[in-house]
């Protein structure tokens, strides 16, 4: 019997502990369509999609492949069913070709010929439109090429249902174009195409219908030709939210912070940050853009005295006395003892701003605990912190004794850039400050920076959606492979320019890196 | 499986993380783990050896509980264990796997017989016994301070470091044994100086220190600035960078603490009761130590219940061994079988496993 549904999700529920990550979701998807999943984050997207590649196993309820019902233990069942993922974090061997990654999923075949493998990898790449050589090795390429490494490995098992999670947070503008051709090539062949993201306009113009999901329930699928931008908002965060960011002229603006030339390498031997050159401004927000990991970890780290440096400069204004002090090689503990006020909202949240398994209290006290002469800690005036800054900022926790691994992302966020603000900072350094955070959250977050802004302080901003560099900087400084490729104004670029800069390889031009 | 024609089953069960469990129910699981083990036990007991189980769970209490003297043996033993335990603590804490307290301690001790070798009767006996102090938390600090000094210069694998060490300290008292032996017997007598003072009872005052210690460990890691650092440096090395903690100091300055603490307990060993020194001074608790700072979770208050345990267990295992007259090995088995228990037990207090419902499977 054939049917035109390809797979149908019947009440499926996922629990982890006390959250529900799934409830009661039914859901169904068409042969040779592209269905966009859409949802704000933690809303349930990724569990469900693992659920239908055999990630997780569903507590409730039943998915039927072709009408009928399956059970999907493991990914190689998955594959069975033609069922294949791309996940957000690639799984590939990075000493191996594009090729040999790709023969790994077949575990049936024992005895296949290497020749005969690249021809067919060759094949599908060309049928598909990609772009990829079959014998380049993984560590000589690019995200993109990686994500295409991936895709084939799922079209390798002539799987008719793809599962997309993310694909385009690592893509830049051009890219993504290209990746969607192809999508819309498959769709053509017959193939079922699920696809996550929470970027709107993409899912307006790639998918036949939406899938939206609000804190793990399916609010509904519409079709995207009858769908808008707002209307979507509007189902995925049940209430309409007005996507203007509010953004005030500079006043009084003076260098802050002065960065020259600055190089380094890493461990292993790669330049990861080359004759970097720039200013930042007091009452302003620089937003920094990049494809992610072309040294933006790297720059904030360098100025927060963690990142060795080769050679270069960063002078700090310091804004009481009018002295310039050099900031390199010199330890946190160092520039904060210079009285350089100087916050940083790291992007590895848990793993360095935070500690993920002490209460809101003790990780307010991290950066003041040595406060006094006593060989006792002070938690009395952490935990005030603690509790304003939940009361301030709407942080949803059960106390001030929660560990603060047990918040969602938007909360965590809200825990460690309530603490670098509350130092009242001169410099304040965001790096990814909104990832994985919900709309609402994510507006408290430039709230917090517009204000910041409003008092004088010089804002470091990295981002990853160009959309909010866009209406939320003053300046945009564009980083790639370590090197500044242009610096913008973020009233005037277009977004097409800025992605331009993120892939283009050659130095700024002096003259405009750096209106001086 | 491989064939499309078997029957598709659910898995047989699978495995899902709890809620956070309140105390009183997180103990009674440990409570019925504990019951379970002592059951197994007497079932085991009565097949294998045909013990009667009452009997010997009777004989197990006596063992720890069946005369005064044993009570006060148990404190003792209990005291000891704790000591060490609470030494290796910070720098557990800290996530340094130290696993040299065994040669810590031993180090330790035989400070404090050398300074009784050396001093004792020309010095006047305070003055002796202060000295032998002072020498056994050097000692002890200095056996814990070579691997962390190599841990933060070089990042050496502290555990296989402090483990060598363990054997460097183990021969160098073999070593002197033979220098303070003439005859060769390396065996050597009691001493006749370096007594801690009696209080109320031979073992009172080590117990007394113990307690003290308990509650000094408990405060320097929960309410101190160092206790602090310890912990942002075993949570995560980057946050402690990131806020500018030094964090080869802390590592170097938490295992000397950690190694005077063993070398602390050397002292006492030698000073309260054995008034000797052999290469199994220790006699492993260096080790057992390890397992009770875990099962109570690094919680110096805590630990106080479970080095409890691991010496009620000890004493019983060998108050059986006696009473049925069998090889100490069945009851070493016993032992293990109840610590398999309460550590296996855990894991259900964290997870919860989920059988498949019947009559739900899909065709």
């Amino acid at each position: 019997m054939s049917t035109n549904t390809a797979i149908e999700l019947r009440h499926i529920t996922k629990r982890f502990g006390s959250v529900v990550a799934n409830n009661d979701v039914s859901l169904e998807i068409r042969k040779g369509e592209i269905l966009s999943v859409l949802g704000e984050n933690g809303c349930g997207k990724t569990t469900l999609m693992n659920m239908i590649a055999g990630i997780y196993y569903p507590d409730e309820g039943e998915i039927l492949v072709d009408g009928k019902p399956v059970i999907i233990r493991s990914p190689k069942d998955a594959f069975k069913y033609k069922i294949g993922m791309v996940h957000q974090h690639f799984k590939l061997v990075d000493i191996f070709t594009a090729a040999e990654n790709i023969v790994l999923v077949d575990t049936e075949d024992k005895h296949y010929k290497m020749n005969a493998v690249n021809a067919k990898v060759k094949e599908i790449a060309d049928r598909y439109g990609f772009n990829l050589d079959p014998k380049k090795k993984i560590y000589e390429m690019s995200v993109s090429e990686k994500q295409t490494v991936e895709i084939i490995k799922v079209l390798y098992k002539n799987s008719d249902i793809l599962i997309l999670d993310e694909p385009t947070a690592v893509l830049t503008p051009q890219e993504t174009e290209m990746l969607f051709k192809v999508l819309r090539k498959m769709r053509e062949d017959g193939k079922s195409i699920i696809i996550i993201t929470h970027k709107l306009h993409e899912v307006l113009e790639i998918s036949d219908r939406v899938a939206v999901l609000r804190k793990g329930e399916h609010i509904a699928t519409v079709d995207t030709k009858d769908a808008t931008e707002s209307s979507l908002t509007e189902m995925m965060v049940g209430q309409k939210v007005s996507l203007n960011i509010n953004r005030s002229e500079p006043v009084d603006s003076v260098t802050r912070l002065k960065v020259i030339g600055l190089s380094a390498t890493s461990k292993d031997g790669v330049k990861v940050l080359d004759d970097i050159n720039f200013e930042a401004k007091s009452g302003e927000i620089l937003g920094i853009a990049g494809i992610a990991g072309s040294g933006q970890r790297e720059l904030l780290e360098a100025i927060a005295g963690l990142q060795p440096l080769e050679s270069g400069e960063i002078d700090y204004n310091d804004p009481k006395t009018g002295d310039i002090v050099n900031l390199r090689d010199k330890t946190p503990l160092q520039i904060r003892n210079m009285g350089v006020r100087l916050s940083f909202v790291p992007e590895d949240r848990l793993g360095m701003g935070l500690v993920g398994n002490m209460n809101i209290t003790d990780n307010m006290m991290l950066r003041s605990y040595r406060k006094g002469k006593s060989i006792f800690v002070d938690r009395e005036r952490p935990k005030n912190l603690a509790e304003e800054i939940i009361e301030e900022l709407q942080v949803n926790t059960p106390g001030v004794t929660t560990p603060v691994r047990r918040l969602s992302g938007g909360n965590v966020q809200k825990v460690l850039v309530g603490r670098e603000i509350s130092a009242a900072p001169r410099v304040l350094m965001v790096a990814y400050p909104v990832r994985g955070l919900d709309i609402n959250s994510s507006y408290t977050i430039y709230n917090l920076l517009n204000e910041q802004k409003e008092k004088g302080v010089s804002v470091i901003f990295v981002g990853e959606d160009l959309d909010v560099l866009l209406e939320l900087c003053d300046r945009i400084l564009v980083i790639n492979s370590g090197r500044i490729t242009g610096i913008c104004d973020g009233r005037t670029v277009t977004k097409e320019e800025v992605g331009l800069l993120m892939t283009k390889s050659e130095k700024a031009e002096k003259e405009v890196s750096d209106g001086q | 499986m491989d064939n499309n024609n078997h029957k598709e089953k659910q898995p047989l069960f699978h495995i899902t993380k709890r809620n956070e469990m309140p105390v009183w129910q997180a103990m009674s699981v440990r409570v019925i783990a504990v019951m379970a083990a002592l059951l197994l036990c007497m079932i085991l007991s009565f097949i294998l050896i045909g013990i009667n189980p009452g009997k010997m769970l009777v004989s197990m209490i006596t063992g720890s509980f069946g005369s005064q003297r044993r009570v006060w043996k148990f404190f003792k033993d209990l005291a000891v264990l704790l000591c060490i335990s609470l030494a290796v603590t910070p720098a557990f804490r800290m996530k340094f796997w130290n696993i040299g307290a065994e040669g810590q301690t031993l180090i330790g001790c035989l400070a404090s017989v050398a300074c009784i070798i050396n001093l004792g009767g020309k010095v006047s006996e305070p003055l002796l016994v202060i000295i032998m102090l002072a020498a056994s938390l050097a000692a002890g600090a200095i056996w814990g301070l070579i691997p962390a000094i190599f841990k933060a210069i070089w990042d050496t694998n502290e555990t296989l470091f402090t483990l060598m060490m363990n054997y460097i300290a183990t021969f160098i008292v073999s070593y002197y044994l033979m220098v303070w032996t003439p005859s060769g017997s390396s065996t050597l007598g009691a001493l006749k100086y370096g007594f801690l003072p009696v209080v109320f009872h031979n073992y009172f005052l080590l117990i007394l220190v113990v307690v003290i210690l308990t509650v000094l460990i408990y405060v320097y890691l929960n309410y101190s600035k160092h206790g602090y650092e310890i912990s942002v440096v075993g949570e995560s090395r980057r946050t402690a960078l990131y806020i500018g903690i030094n964090v080869k100091k802390v590592i170097v300055r938490t295992m000397a603490l950690s190694g005077a603490l063993c070398g602390l307990a050397g002292f006492l060993i030698v000073s309260a009761l054995d008034h000797s020194i052999t290469t199994n001074s220790v006699g492993g608790q260096g080790f057992t130590a390890i397992m009770v700072s875990w099962l109570a979770k690094f919680n110096p208050l805590a630990m106080a219940g479970t080095s409890a345990l691991i010496t009620f267990l000890n004493q019983g295992a060998s108050q059986i061994s006696t009473d049925f007259n069998i090889d100490s090995a069945f009851p070493n088995i016993i032992v293990g079988i109840i610590i398999f228990f309460i550590i296996g037990c855990e894991f259900f207090i964290y997870y919860k496993v989920n059988f498949r419902h019947k009559g739900k499977e899909a065709k």
